[in-house]
């Protein structure tokens, strides 16, 4: 146990040469007076996908608000492609390449299936994803574009979400609580297609609480509790004892989390 | 009767027109602009301060005012109501309410009291008959299809164009909105400025077709917002109809007696409110 | 309620403020024997004003009801006084009546505007106004549109009817600010801020939110009846446009906001300043009003809790302990020790009622 962090060091300082498309610096982020947030840092690479694990109320959430600019952090820094863009609002990131597909999926629930993709495409940035592009990929959703979204089942709304998402053509993604009430089948098949999807180059951060899931995709990983980074690695390095302990916080002493 | 009804049909076009600004904002912000009738006054003050001054005709008028109503709404939403939006909704209404004392103020210290209204010249006084007892003026019909004509505008931008799109989806949620890089506060900047656009529009018809002085604003607000509520929130056409409906009840109520021509349209407001407080054409989704 | 780990009531100031108080009555009752008329003829606008603006602050500040239609229940006010005065009732004596006449109006109000809230409820009130007003200048016998003369005060000698006006409107103001005060220290008040704080949250803990919001505003109507019984006295005349006149909105809206919405000492800090500005600023005709507005607006949007807020925040001062607030003294030792996030599950169990308690810490 006590040579991990040392290895969990070792492999958070390797890709660092390699180009590393988001750096978190000891973000600490406050709803009212509840830290919410206690000084969390990582790196993402390029081109991987990176999962965030950890139970309710560990500050998931928060974090990928405080990435896309929703939510101002008390202290730290957010790097994106080697910019500071702590101080920038939601749009700016949105312009630079950021997209988040919140928590809920949050589609506009009076505009339809189309017109919810094509409210993706208001920053005008280019690159692969045309709104031709997305019905290629999802011909259900060319069919039913004039419904209103609020009429698809869950897993339909997740899709159109991340599809808005995609419509922005960002270099990092963001999902958060991908398979939030989804059935299996569903959360299968939506990872199958993200995997297509990063083709381009994407870069993907995933918030999961289905850890099993996040952690078959995700080259890196790290799991939070309580605003803290309790573990942090390449999940083939840790057994599954570990990282539910880290979940669950069973044994909380500071050796277990990684210090990057 | 007929007549009443096709006056009040008349006057439902102007009702409209006014109340238009006035969903557009609850439907996109939440927002209850107390102001919203004063905004129309002065806008018809400044028109009946320039037209002399421009020596221009009247119609051309529309053309300056209502851009730059347009424009100060704007300006209005990101320097005061957005200010006032994030210190809760109750500071909005009294803002817009100060807004609304201030505007009253300022147009009675510049123009005085005197009620004023917008020389158009031959348009004003004729009108054709329908029949011996039922005669209308050129000027209302021409109010009325402007009216309908902008208030059909207004829901097609919103409902076919980019901008109404992002509009919509502001309204829906703000925060989803930017997470799609849409900077809210922009788009509430352009939903107000189309608010005040319209309702400068409505303050030009209304000193076209009568009198406005200083103090007339809280009137207009009041039957817009009467108009709203009959016809049940969201849905303009429903407010169209209200207007029509307080139209008609004026216009029956004065048969009766002056005192209760004014009263008329707060009652059948009041027995709406009682009685179907959703209205009549009320819509799940604001705007 | 049984939400708060420990709520108390702040103590602080209590003491000497009463001394003050009792300091304060005294020489405003002497006052007439101090000073010239002119200056109490002021103060009863001042009075006036003070009942307008604290029994608004009740109603916005602490029911969360924005009306701006409460010119319905002063113009009631001053006609309820004109109509017994007509009818050989001295017209001190038919404040109370006049008062009673604001309630029983308000009665049905509510039944209407309580189907509303928000921007909603506020135009609504104003639609109130109007009806009240239009309704009055129907009836001959007041005088319609024109308004009629206060009669049964004519006998009366100028100087002892100014005291009496300045004694009468002087006893009114305090009466308000008492009730007020003992408003929010009974368990109204605590309701009424629990609501404030955190309206969901109160009505799920089987708060009666809508009857604490229809007290406060029967109680705000009876008020703003009592001053318009007192604006007919001092006028000795009672005209609709002018009783029933939306600038008595303004006023008090303006009035609280400046001195800050939500304490007693705010309504009462802001009658003085507009009182102030308007004497100051008297020769500008209507401009007094932009610009006493305009500091309104930009206060209200600035400015967080008024002038009283700024100034009790820096000196401390609170001159009637109603404000409850949680005592996190302790728990904020044992939230250390458990951590500093579980600080607000310790005090409220969950979100919602964290929220509350943080709140009402700050009032
Ligand atoms: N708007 C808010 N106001 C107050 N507290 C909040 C708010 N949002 C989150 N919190 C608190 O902050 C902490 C972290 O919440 P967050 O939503 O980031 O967690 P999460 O890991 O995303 O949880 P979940 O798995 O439930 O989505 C929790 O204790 C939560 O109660
Ligand atoms: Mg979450």
């Amino acid at each position: 146990m006590g040579r991990r962090p040392n290895m969990a060091e070792v492999v958070a300082a390797e890709p660092a040469l390699s180009n590393q498309i988001l750096e978190v610096e000891g973000l600490c982020a406050h709803h009212g007076q509840l830290l919410a947030l206690d000084g969390v840092s990582f790196t993402v690479g390029e081109g991987s996908v990176f999962a965030v694990i950890g139970a309710n109320g560990a500050g998931k959430s928060t974090l990928m608000r405080s990435i896309a600019g929703l939510h101002r952090p008390s202290e730290g820094r957010v790097i994106f492609d080697g910019t500071d863009i702590t101080r920038l609002s939601t749009p700016q990131r949105v312009e630079l390449g950021i997209s988040l597909v919140p928590e809920g999926r949050r589609l506009f629930a009076s505009l339809s299936v189309e017109e919810n993709l094509l409210t993706g495409t208001y920053i005008r940035r280019s690159g692969h994803w045309t709104i031709e592009r997305v019905y290629e990929m999802f011909p259900w959703m060319w069919q039913r574009k004039n419904q209103r979204s609020s009429l698809l089942s869950g897993g339909e709304q997740q899709t159109v979400a991340i599809s808005r998402a995609l419509l922005a053509n960002p270099r990092l993604l963001l999902i958060d609580e991908l398979s939030l009430g989804l059935a299996p089948i569903v959360v299968r098949s939506i990872y199958g297609s993200l995997s297509k999807i990063m083709e381009g180059g994407l870069t993907v951060l995933i918030v999961e609480q289905d850890v099993n899931q996040a952690l078959s995709v995700a080259a890196k990983f790290q799991c939070m509790l309580e605003g803290r980074t309790t573990l942090s690695g390449k999940p083939a390095e840790f057994t599954p004892e570990e990282i539910e302990a880290a979940y669950f916080g069973l044994n909380s002493t500071s050796s277990i989390h990684g210090k990057d | 009767m007929l007549n009443a009804i096709i006056q009040g049909i008349l006057l439902g076009g102007l009702v409209v027109l006014f109340a238009c600004g006035l969903s557009l904002l609850f439907g996109v912000m939440g927002v209850i602009n107390l102001a919203h009738g004063d905004i129309a006054v002065a806008a018809a003050y400044v028109a009946v301060a320039i037209v002399p001054v421009l020596h221009i005709p009247a119609i051309w008028i529309f053309a300056i005012v209502v851009p730059l109503f347009m424009v100060a709404g704007y300006i209005v939403q990101r320097l005061l109501i957005q200010p006032s939006l994030n210190s809760g909704p109750l500071t909005t209404l009294l803002v817009t309410f100060g807004l609304s004392v201030i505007i009253e103020n300022l147009l009675l210290e510049i123009f005085s009291a005197n009620s004023h209204s917008l020389a158009i010249g031959s348009l004003a006084s004729s009108a054709f008959k329908l029949s011996s007892q039922i005669s209308i003026a050129y000027l209302s019909l021409l109010i009325l299809v402007v009216s309908i004509v902008v208030v059909a505008g207004v829901q097609l931008g919103l409902y076919r164009t980019r901008t109404g799109r992002i509009i919509r989806a502001v309204a829906d949620d703000r925060e989803a909105a930017e997470l799609i890089g849409a900077d809210y506060r922009h788009i509430f900047g352009i939903a107000a400025g189309l608010a005040f656009g319209t309702v400068a529009l409505a303050g030009l018809s209304l000193a076209m077709y009568s009198q406005v002085d200083p103090s007339s604003g809280p009137d207009y607000l009041i039957f817009g917002f009467e108009a709203v509520v009959i016809g049940g929130l969201g849905s303009l056409w429903g407010t169209f109809a209200g207007g029509i409906v307080l139209g008609i009840a004026t216009t029956i109520g004065l048969f009766l007696s002056a005192n209760f021509g004014a009263l008329a349209p707060h009652i059948v407001f009041l027995l709406v409110l009682a009685l179907r407080p959703q209205g009549f054409f009320p819509k799940k989704v604001a705007v | 309620m049984t939400t708060f780990a420990k709520v108390k009531r702040s103590q602080h100031t209590s003491i000497p403020a009463g001394v003050l108080a009792l300091l304060i009555l005294l020489v405003l009752a002497a006052l007439p024997f101090l000073v010239y008329q002119s200056v109490t003829n002021i103060m009863v606008n001042l009075f006036i004003l003070l009942v307008l603006a604290s029994m608004w602050n009740l109603l916005a500040g602490y029911g969360g009801l924005i009306s701006v239609g409460q010119q319905a229940f002063v113009g009631l006010g001053a006609y309820g006084v004109l109509f017994l005065a007509q009818h050989g009732v001295d017209p001190f004596i038919a404040i109370p009546f006049a008062i009673l006449v604001g309630v029983v109006f308000a009665v049905p109000a509510s039944w209407f505007l309580f189907r509303l809230s928000g921007g909603y409820f506020a135009i609504a009130t104003w639609v109130i106004a109007v009806v009240a007003e239009i309704a009055i200048t129907g009836v001959p016998s007041l005088g319609g549109g024109t308004g009629a003369a206060l009669p049964g005060l004519s006998g009366i000698d100028p100087v002892q009817l100014g005291a009496d006006t300045y004694w009468a409107s002087a006893a009114v103001g305090v009466l308000s600010i008492a009730v007020v005060f003992l408003i929010m220290r009974s368990r109204l008040g605590l309701v009424l801020t629990a609501v404030r704080d955190n309206e969901i949250g109160a009505r799920s803990v089987g708060v009666k939110v809508t009857r604490a919001k229809l007290i406060v505003f029967l109680v705000s109507a009876a008020g703003s009846a009592a001053a318009g019984a007192l604006i007919a006295i001092s006028q000795l005349n009672v005209q609709a446009a002018n009783v029933f006149n939306i600038q008595w909105s303004a006023y008090m809206i303006f009035a609280v906001l400046i001195g800050g919405i939500g304490t007693i000492e705010g309504p009462i800090l802001g009658t003085v300043i507009f009182i102030v500005m308007q004497q100051e600023l008297a020769r500008f005709n209507a401009w007094y009003l932009i610009i006493v507005g305009s500091l309104a607006v930009v206060i209200a949007i600035w400015v967080k809790g008024g002038i009283w807020a700024q100034i009790s925040e820096r000196t401390g001062i609170r001159l009637f302990p109603t404000g409850y607030y949680v005592d996190t003294a302790e728990d904020e030792m044992e939230g250390k020790r458990l951590g500093r996030r579980r600080i607000s599950k310790v005090i409220g169990g969950d979100r919602q009622s964290g929220q509350l308690s943080e709140a009402a810490e700050t009032t």
